[in-house]
């Protein structure tokens, strides 16, 4: 099976899309002359033109707001924001325009754009770079929300996600964009809100999303050498979410870890867990822990940084302490 | 004036009960028919109910508390009628009288502070050993333990924290740590559960009613062999043709019936015994010893004199499902109006044994079970059906002989048993 | 006659014959007479409470919606700010079902879900009714992109007040379109109060807006907004503009309203005296005597479209009552697609 990296992935749906149908448009900053700041979008400006492949001034509000105007009014527009961070300046056109038009004109007006954006901290971008609203956006009813962990996921949604004649926001972990995986050739979609049981075991479920499946794999590991088999679910969709794969696991399990790699407070795996503590109450055999990045802002220095970042051996302790005798 | 409601008669011989528990509190509604209470006789624990319909405004003997037959218990009536205060008529010891005496202010304050202060720290203790008691195990481990009726507190856990785990659960071996050994020779460790089995009311009122029935009745056993192979047979065939009602003449039934059919013969064994007279009854109500899990029950068939064998055999079906709870209670009457007694234990493989007198009846007969046996019969030996019955007598209502004649009558009857058709 | 002060690219000042033609003032007037009756029957909702929430009323300011929207083709859209409802009637939105949304009914035109601030008809491509200060910007924008890209021949009519210039949005988007060529046509209507703020306490630059338009090279006039003629007339050659160049255009109107901001206000802010004043200008007073005095209609045309447009207002009213409320289970409807 050919091997993509995850940025790969993303361009290769991109380019399809441009490609099959006529109404797809990009627009962001940096992504034509420059090639995109993540180079996604590098080689289209030349291969698709100055009508599709829109620079735009630094101006999220208005960017993002015409995406909404143009989807309106029948395009199908993409919009890159730099950095999910970005997403706070516009965030009135995503929220009140893309999120509420169609409620508020009781279903007249359809939004079917996607907005794209890299997410999440480690590379040390400091407090205002490093962020994850995926999470706050996930709340927001109107928005459909998803973050691939892995190339051949981010193709998957991506498709689903441009088809979509809803407003969707694709999350894009910047620390995965350069890691490999599998991708079929022949086409495949994967359905928006559909979580994925990533590796099958019967001691302790362990779910995550996007740059926290790496994290999760390490504590995997580690519980696999003291003998404890760890069943790993990658969430992929925050809005909707798939209550009902994490639940079936707990079932077979009886105990739950969540984590975010965004802060621990506010994050989606807070909803994740009050479900499974509701609906799922009597099949836990112990308290279901909660793990997330500290509540600080993102600090630059190498070590605060990783020091605020959640760490397996940390992760492992806490299961030990309140889960299981390890 | 709101209703009276008496301690009522639950037997001939009742002349006191004892309140066991009060079913409704005070201010309930109360229907005509709703059990009110508890109460205990020599003879067992019967429900009463009530003949009125209103609220119980008040209870004047509490639970615990033994009442003479007819002596007022409580009041039932409207919530705007009249109830007496202060009505003592129970017979507990009398209550002290209560003097309106005006306490001294100072010593009663200093009184009223060290009680609270000795309640306070009495609340204190209590919450402090309640936190010491709370049970850790998680949500899964308390459903299996629901489930699978063990109580958390026999539990040990070994989750973290010392939370108990489903794991914890599963494990859990319940009941005496009684361990024996499949090796000879091996010294055994064998311990039994040594806590106390406490007694329910029912059990501690058997107690009361065998032991006074051993203390005050001279009882003596007379023993037949019966050749049931005959009665068999006949039950066989009626039972052919009267399937198809839904009937089914029972060996017990047949038992019944040559009883009846006797004592009708010798209604001397149908009275009780009252010191310078024996007190005959107009009838027969023969009473069926019945285990329950709580114990032992012997309600009465009433009027059984008046009953053929199918409607006797229907009747005792009838009796033994309402014992177990199916249908209708049994009814005050049946339970203490028994007038003679059967015990049956030959569906447990005995052999024969004797019963207990239940007083004031004055005979009891014991049946084991029926069983082929190699017997003489006209010089040959042949496998005939043979049962054991063991009559046991009120030596102060009759004699020996005259409960040797009783038994041969009741052992004919069956030998030959056209007769009980009759 | 009208004047028109034009900016950029002509000096001169340039007036124009505008044609009279009988029917067409008629029409004129009775959009007019339209917005300002049914403005009056929402206030009269509001205080009774079948209105609620925020109710911004249009009156005084009719000339400006019914001078510029008469030019506009189906293939145009309109995306205008919160005090809507003169855009809608003059767009020609259904009365009944635009009353039933003020009411809140299930017949209201976003199903009783957007009110007052957001009314929305996407056949007329009229895009809301917004009610975020500067929110509509972007949203025109993008419109005007699609027009563009699909080569509709369409353009975008966005209507803003004063106060929405120092959002930051204003900038932004008056900076898109014109380097991207977007064909918009801005119509400023500045009534000198963002809300209780007057001008001068809130913006750098002066009184007049249309000036700025030069330093994102897009062209620009302003017009007197309570002449209902000369804003026909200037909005006609702004919308040729915008069409034949493709570009954006800036057109600032000089009105006023004459009731507050929203029902709740109690305009401490100004003074009586500035509202008689500009009362005097009341195109419902000045239109209708120009048309007696130039003997284009005669009183008997005008109370009869006096009466058909209280008919229908009352109606309209009368349709909202009676229409029913939305179930309960709707709340969760018309989220997604």
């Amino acid at each position: 099976m050919p091997q993509l990296v995850m940025r790969e992935a993303i361009k290769k749906g991109l380019e399809e899309a441009l490609q099959n149908d006529p109404n797809v448009l990009i627009l962001g900053e940096d992504i034509g002359a420059y090639g995109g700041a993540y180079a996604v979008t590098d080689g289209f400006l030349d291969k698709f033109g100055p009508e599709r492949i829109k620079d735009t001034p630094i101006s999220e509000a208005t960017f993002i707001g015409t995406g909404i105007g143009a989807a309106s009014a029948g395009l199908r527009p993409i919009i890159e924001l730099m950095s999910i961070s970005f997403s706070l300046v516009g965030f009135d056109q995503i929220v009140n325009m893309a999120a509420n038009i169609r409620y508020m004109s009781g279903g007249q007006i359809d939004v079917p754009m996607v907005i794209r954006a890299p997410t999440g901290a480690g590379v040390q971008l400091a407090a205002t770079h490093s962020q994850s609203f995926e999470t706050w956006l996930a709340e927001v009813p109107g928005l459909y929300c998803v973050c691939p962990s892995n190339p051949k996921d981010a193709l998957g949604l991506l498709r689903t996600a441009i088809k979509d004649n809803n407003p969707v926001i694709f999350a894009e972990p910047a620390l995965l964009y350069g890691t490999k995986g599998d991708v079929p050739e022949e086409y495949y979609e994967i359905p928006l809100g559909s979580a994925s049981v990533v590796k099958k075991g019967n001691d302790i479920t362990l779910v995550s999303y996007g740059a926290g499946m790496k994290v999760i794999e390490e504590v995997s590991t580690i519980l696999d050498k003291k003998n404890i088999s760890s069943e790993i679910i990658d969430l992929r969709s925050l809005s909707p979410i798939d209550y009902a794969t994490i639940g079936e696991s707990v079932k077979k399990t009886n105990k739950l870890l969540a984590l975010d790699t965004s802060r621990r407070n506010g994050g989606i795996m807070a909803e994740v867990v009050a479900d499974v503590q509701e609906n799922f109450n009597d099949w836990l055999d112990s308290p279901i822990i909660r793990i997330g990045a500290k509540d600080v802002p993102w600090p630059y220095n190498k070590n605060l940084e990783s020091n605020a970042y959640p760490d397996p051996n940390e992760i492992v302790d806490e299961i030990n302490n309140k889960i299981l005798n390890l | 004036m709101a209703n009276e409601i008496t301690m009522p008669s639950m037997g001939a011989d009742m002349t006191e009960g004892t309140i066991v528990k009060w079913l409704k509190n005070e201010g309930d509604k109360v229907s005509k028919g709703d059990k009110l209470a508890e109460i205990e006789t020599d003879k067992t624990v019967v429900e009463m109910e009530a003949y009125n319909e209103g609220f119980l405004r008040k209870i004047t003997s509490s639970e615990g508390s033994v009442v003479k037959v007819g002596k007022i218990i409580g009041y039932i009536g409207e919530m705007d009628e009249e109830v007496p205060d202060d009505v003592q008529e129970d017979n507990s010891e009398p209550k002290a009288e209560i003097k309106n005496v005006e306490p001294e202010p100072e010593k009663t304050l200093a009184k009223d502070e060290s009680n609270n202060d000795s309640s306070k720290s009495q609340s204190l203790d209590i919450t402090l050993s309640s936190d010491s008691v709370q049970i850790k195990a998680s949500p899964m481990a308390k459903r299996l333990a629901k489930e699978k009726n063990i109580n958390l507190a026999d539990i040990n856990g070994t989750g973290p924290g010392g939370r108990i785990t489903k794991d914890d659960v599963e494990n859990h071996v319940p009941g005496p740590s009684l361990i024996s050994s499949n090796q000879l020779g091996k010294s055994q460790n064998i311990s039994l559960d040594s806590n106390d089995i406490p007694l329910n009311s029912m059990r501690q009122a058997i107690a009361r009613v065998t032991v006074r029935s051993k203390t005050e009745i001279p009882h003596f056993q007379v023993t037949v062999e019966i050749d049931m192979t005959e009665a068999m047979k006949m039950r066989a065939d009626i039972n052919e043709d009267i399937e198809k009602n839904g009937i089914k003449v029972s060996v017990n039934d047949l038992i019944l019936k040559a009883t009846i059919n006797s004592l009708l013969k010798y209604p001397k064994w149908n009275t009780s015994f009252d010191g310078d007279k024996l007190i005959s009854h107009s009838s027969i109500n023969l009473g069926i010893a019945i285990a329950l899990e709580q114990g032992l029950i012997v309600p009465a068939i009433l009027d059984a004199q008046n009953l053929d064998l199918i409607s006797l055999a229907s009747k005792s079906k009838d009796l033994g499902n309402r014992a177990r709870g199916n249908g209708d209670p049994l009814s005050n009457q049946e339970l203490t109006s028994g007038t003679f007694s059967t015990s049956n234990l030959g569906m447990f493989g005995t052999h024969s044994f004797t019963a207990i007198i239940v007083p004031p009846q004055s005979g009891i007969i014991a049946l084991g079970e029926v069983k082929k046996e190699a017997k003489v019969v006209n010089d040959d030996i042949q496998i005939r059906q043979v049962m054991y019955a063991t009559l046991s007598a009120d030596h102060r209502v009759g004699d020996g002989a005259e409960g040797a004649v009783f038994m041969k009558e009741f052992k004919d009857l069956l030998e030959k048993p056209s007769r009980l058709l009759l | 006659m009208a004047t028109l002060k034009q900016e950029k690219n002509k000096k001169t000042s340039k007036s124009s014959k505008i044609s009279i033609e009988k029917r067409e003032m008629l029409d004129i007037y009775k959009n007019m007479f339209l917005i300002r009756q049914f403005e009056l029957a929402c206030g009269e909702n509001y205080t009774k409470g079948n209105i609620r929430g925020f109710l911004h009323l249009y009156i005084g300011q009719e000339a400006t919606a019914v001078g510029s929207i008469s030019n506009l083709e189906d293939e145009d859209y309109i995306v205008t700010h919160y005090r809507d409802h003169g855009h809608a009637l003059a767009r020609g939105l259904d009365v009944n079902r635009s009353m039933a949304e003020l009411f809140g009914k299930s017949t209201g035109l976003s199903k009783g879900k957007g009110g007052s601030m957001h009314l929305f008809d996407a056949g007329k491509k009229f895009m809301g009714g917004h009610a975020i200060v500067g929110g509509q910007f972007p949203l025109a924008t993008g419109l005007a992109l699609a027009c563009q890209y699909k080569k509709t021949g369409g353009i975008v009519v966005c209507y803003f007040g004063d106060g929405s210039t120092n959002q930051g949005t204003y900038h932004e988007t008056l900076n898109l379109a014109s380097v991207w060529n977007l064909p918009i046509l801005f119509i400023l209507e500045n009534n000198k109060y963002g809300m209780g703020s007057s001008i001068d306490r809130v913006r750098a630059g002066g009184e007049d807006f249309y000036t700025g338009a030069s330093t994102y090279d897009i062209p620009a006039a302003q017009v007197n907004g309570m002449d209902v003629l000369a804003v026909k007339e200037a909005t006609k050659i702004a919308v040729e503009k915008v069409r034949q160049n493709g570009g954006p255009f800036y057109l600032e109107c000089k009105t006023f309203r004459f009731v507050g901001h929203s029902l709740a206000d109690g305009q401490k802010y100004r003074k009586t005296d500035e509202i008689k004043e500009w009362e005097k200008q009341d195109p419902l007073i000045r239109f209708p005597e120009w048309l007696l005095s130039a003997g284009i209609a005669s009183q008997k045309d005008i109370e009869k479209i006096n009466q058909e447009v209280n008919l229908i207002v009352k109606e309209s009213v009368d349709f909202a009552e009676s229409s029913s409320e939305p179930k309960n289970s709707e709340v969760y409807d018309d989220i997604y697609k």
